[in-house]
């Protein structure tokens, strides 16, 4: 039994095509994260779950029940908004037993659940003031507080950091990720922060015009982007793709990037598909931290590339290369000290390599 | 050299405190003679209401008092005393009570809520409606003179204060629809979200939500229909005579149908005691007028 299921899943808003046939499975206490651009039907997806809004096509199973067509406040969730939606004229205690008083549950059975949440979330001392006199981290807790003491099946958060300054939002971050931990209820959670969404999830569903790229963990996330969408979204600065060509001969494949006559031996990659390689047009991916100014794997390859420019950030620099006029990002300590417009030699670590179709963008 | 410009800068900083100083004393001096111009015909309709008819034939509009008669008040709220042709405001004062109590009500409430439709509960077509609505508050009420005086007919309740409640209700609904959806606009619709979801219906939220938090443009649209109904002639007199007629009716019929000598005493009293509740109105609540103006978003 998976606690949410949805099938096929379409939303139109008129002749725009919000959300395009999304399949999707979560199962008991997992914590998935959507996570991608503005605009990427994200925040509908979150809405259709919650019931908010209408489907098109397709259907959301919660626990097995087919839930496509039942009232929001009848699917066992509960939400928590961006801009913590807090009732402004109810004081907090009033915010959090609303839902309870909604459901008409007995009035000790409300107590009882409103003295658990507030001590869990230390909010008890708030319970008289009103929204208003309240921090953004306080105001956070207690929209927290209102979807806990309805005891859902499944947490919607949408954003719920993203009004909180950056201090903050770490440390809610680290609350939400503990809470998780401690009540092991299942959660779906909205955000456009890639950090937030490394950080929280188990699983991360990579989501770009209404379709989703990559649903996995948040370690295949990173090393094994299913396409270059995926790969140039998550990691800062992005993973860099050289365009070229792929060469196979005597079993050996090597890649070449364009304008460059230098063959990056690849025979260690693990292809998805390993036939008709030979002078496929790829994307050859490699992050910015995999690439190093000293040799440190026997199987690192060594390269001569010119230094066009550096950016200092504290613990770390970013160093643009030249690579036959494409350019090569990468993060160094800021204790190296590279000249500019001079070669230098670099060792890329050919295990964490990506390589993508260059007409489809899909990894091969 | 160095002092040189120390001077030049000395003689640049008196320069600019002259040139602030009698700009503010500009500032005062024109703001001061514009609260006179408005001013003035107050203190000549007191003073004059206050004057007996000898008086008011001898002295200048602005003479003072020889002392403070208030039997023209009296007479404008009480009448003289005899029968027929007595008119006199005290009845229509409550006619225009019960006008627009009721008016105020029904306009503002019907348009929280249409606000509160056509911000929270979207459909195909709202901007449409709106914009129907915002028409409303564009078109000369003289237009619709006639087929309002047909459908009172229609409905039998031509020349009653009913009837009148109904035109001043229908025809504050684009005022008070306006501000409520430009109130409603700025209020996070995830409030309305968060309420279905702990099972909140339409009017739950409406009650319980959105009007708790609506006071300042409560406040603001009372005051502009108050204003308007109370202000009212064209549908007064239009819609209505002799004793179904509101206060600004009755106050033109005084003032138009005294026979002999025109008592200028007496109508000033008349004028003033039809103006003292909207002037009321703006007194107690005109800060929280300006304020429900210029608010914006409910921090919540």
């Amino acid at each position: 039994m998976k606690t949410l299921r949805i099938e096929e899943l379409s939303k139109n808003f008129g002749s725009t095509e919000v959300l395009r046939k999304i399949n999707l499975e979560i199962d008991e206490g997992n914590f998935l994260v959507l996570l991608g651009p503005s605009g990427c039907g994200k925040s509908t997806l979150l809405n259709i779950i919650a019931g908010l809004e209408t489907i098109n096509e397709g259907n959301v199973h919660i626990d097995d029940y087919n839930v496509s067509k039942v009232e929001p406040k009848d699917r066992n969730i509960a939400m928590v908004f961006q801009s913590y939606a807090l009732y402004p004229s109810m004081n907090v205690r009033e915010n959090m037993i609303f839902g309870l008083k909604q459901a008409k549950v007995s009035k000790e059975k409300i107590e009882e659940q409103l003295e658990k949440v507030s001590r869990f979330l230390q909010v008890d001392a708030l319970l008289e003031r009103k929204p208003s006199q309240l921090s953004g981290g306080q105001r956070q807790r207690v929209a927290i507080g209102r979807a806990l003491v309805r005891e859902p099946r499944i947490f919607l958060f949408d954003e719920p950091l993203s009004n909180l300054d950056a201090k903050l939002r770490v440390e809610m971050r680290r609350e939400i990720k503990k809470l998780h931990q401690q009540l092991k209820t299942t959660v779906v959670y909205v955000t456009h922060d890639q950090t937030e969404a490394m950080s929280l999830g188990t699983n991360i569903a990579i989501m770009n015009h209404g379709v989703i790229q990559q649903n996995d963990t948040p370690e295949n996330i990173y090393n094994k982007p299913s396409n270059t969408f995926v790969a140039d979204f998550i990691g800062s600065p992005s993973m860099n793709l050289i365009k070229g060509n792929l060469k196979e001969s005597s079993n050996k494949i090597s890649f070449i990037a364009n304008g460059s006559n230098v063959e990056i031996p690849i025979n260690g990659y693990n292809f998805n598909e390993k036939s008709n390689l030979n002078n496929k047009e790829v994307f050859f991916g490699i992050r910015p931290e995999h690439i190093f100014f000293k040799k440190s794997n026997e199987s690192d390859f060594e390269i001569t590339l010119k230094a066009d420019l550096s950016e200092y950030i504290g613990h770390e620099q970013i160093m643009t290369f030249d690579y036959e006029n494409q350019e090569v990002l990468a993060k160094f300590p800021s204790t190296i000290k590279i000249e500019l417009a001079k070669n230098t030699n670099l060792f890329f670590d050919l295990t964490q390599i990506s390589l993508f179709d260059a007409k489809t963008e899909e990894r091969i | 050299m160095q002092d040189k410009l120390q001077a030049s800068y000395k003689q640049l900083e008196m320069k600019s405190k002259y040139t602030n100083m009698f700009l503010r004393w500009f500032l005062y001096f024109a703001l001061i003679l514009f609260a006179l111009y408005f001013i003035f015909p107050l203190y000549v309709m007191v003073v004059t209401s206050l004057k007996t008819m000898e008086e008011i034939r001898q002295g200048t509009l602005l003479t003072w008092p020889s002392g403070f008669n208030f039997n023209s008040w009296a007479v404008a709220w009480g009448g003289r005393g005899y029968g027929a042709g007595d008119t006199f405001l005290r009845p229509y004062f409550w006619n225009s009570f019960k006008m627009v109590v009721p008016a105020v009500f029904f306009s503002t409430f019907i348009g929280a809520m249409t606000g509160y439709v056509l911000t929270k509960w979207r459909f195909k077509g709202d901007q449409w409606v709106f914009l129907f609505l915002l028409f409303g508050c564009f078109i000369p009420f003289q237009a619709i003179l006639l087929p309002m005086a047909r459908t009172l007919g229609v409905l039998g309740i031509s020349n009653s204060i009913i009837g009148l409640v109904l035109v001043h209700t229908v025809y504050g609904i684009p005022f008070t629809t306006l501000f409520f959806r430009n109130y409603y606009i700025s209020v996070p619709t995830e409030l309305v979200k968060a309420a279905r979801i702990d099972g909140a219906g339409f009017f739950k939220i409406f009650f319980k939500i959105l009007l708790p938090i609506s006071a300042p443009i409560i406040v603001v649209t009372v005051i502009w229909q108050f204003t308007q109904i109370w202000n009212d002639f064209l549908f007064g007199s239009t819609f209505s005579f002799g004793k179904a007629a509101p206060i600004q009716v009755a106050l033109n019929n005084m003032v138009l149908s005294s026979t002999s000598v025109k008592e200028y005493n007496v109508d000033m009293a008349s004028a003033i005691i039809a103006g003292i509740p909207t002037l009321i109105v703006y007194v107690l609540a005109g800060k929280y007028f300006i304020r429900g103006l210029t608010s914006g978003a409910v921090k919540g």
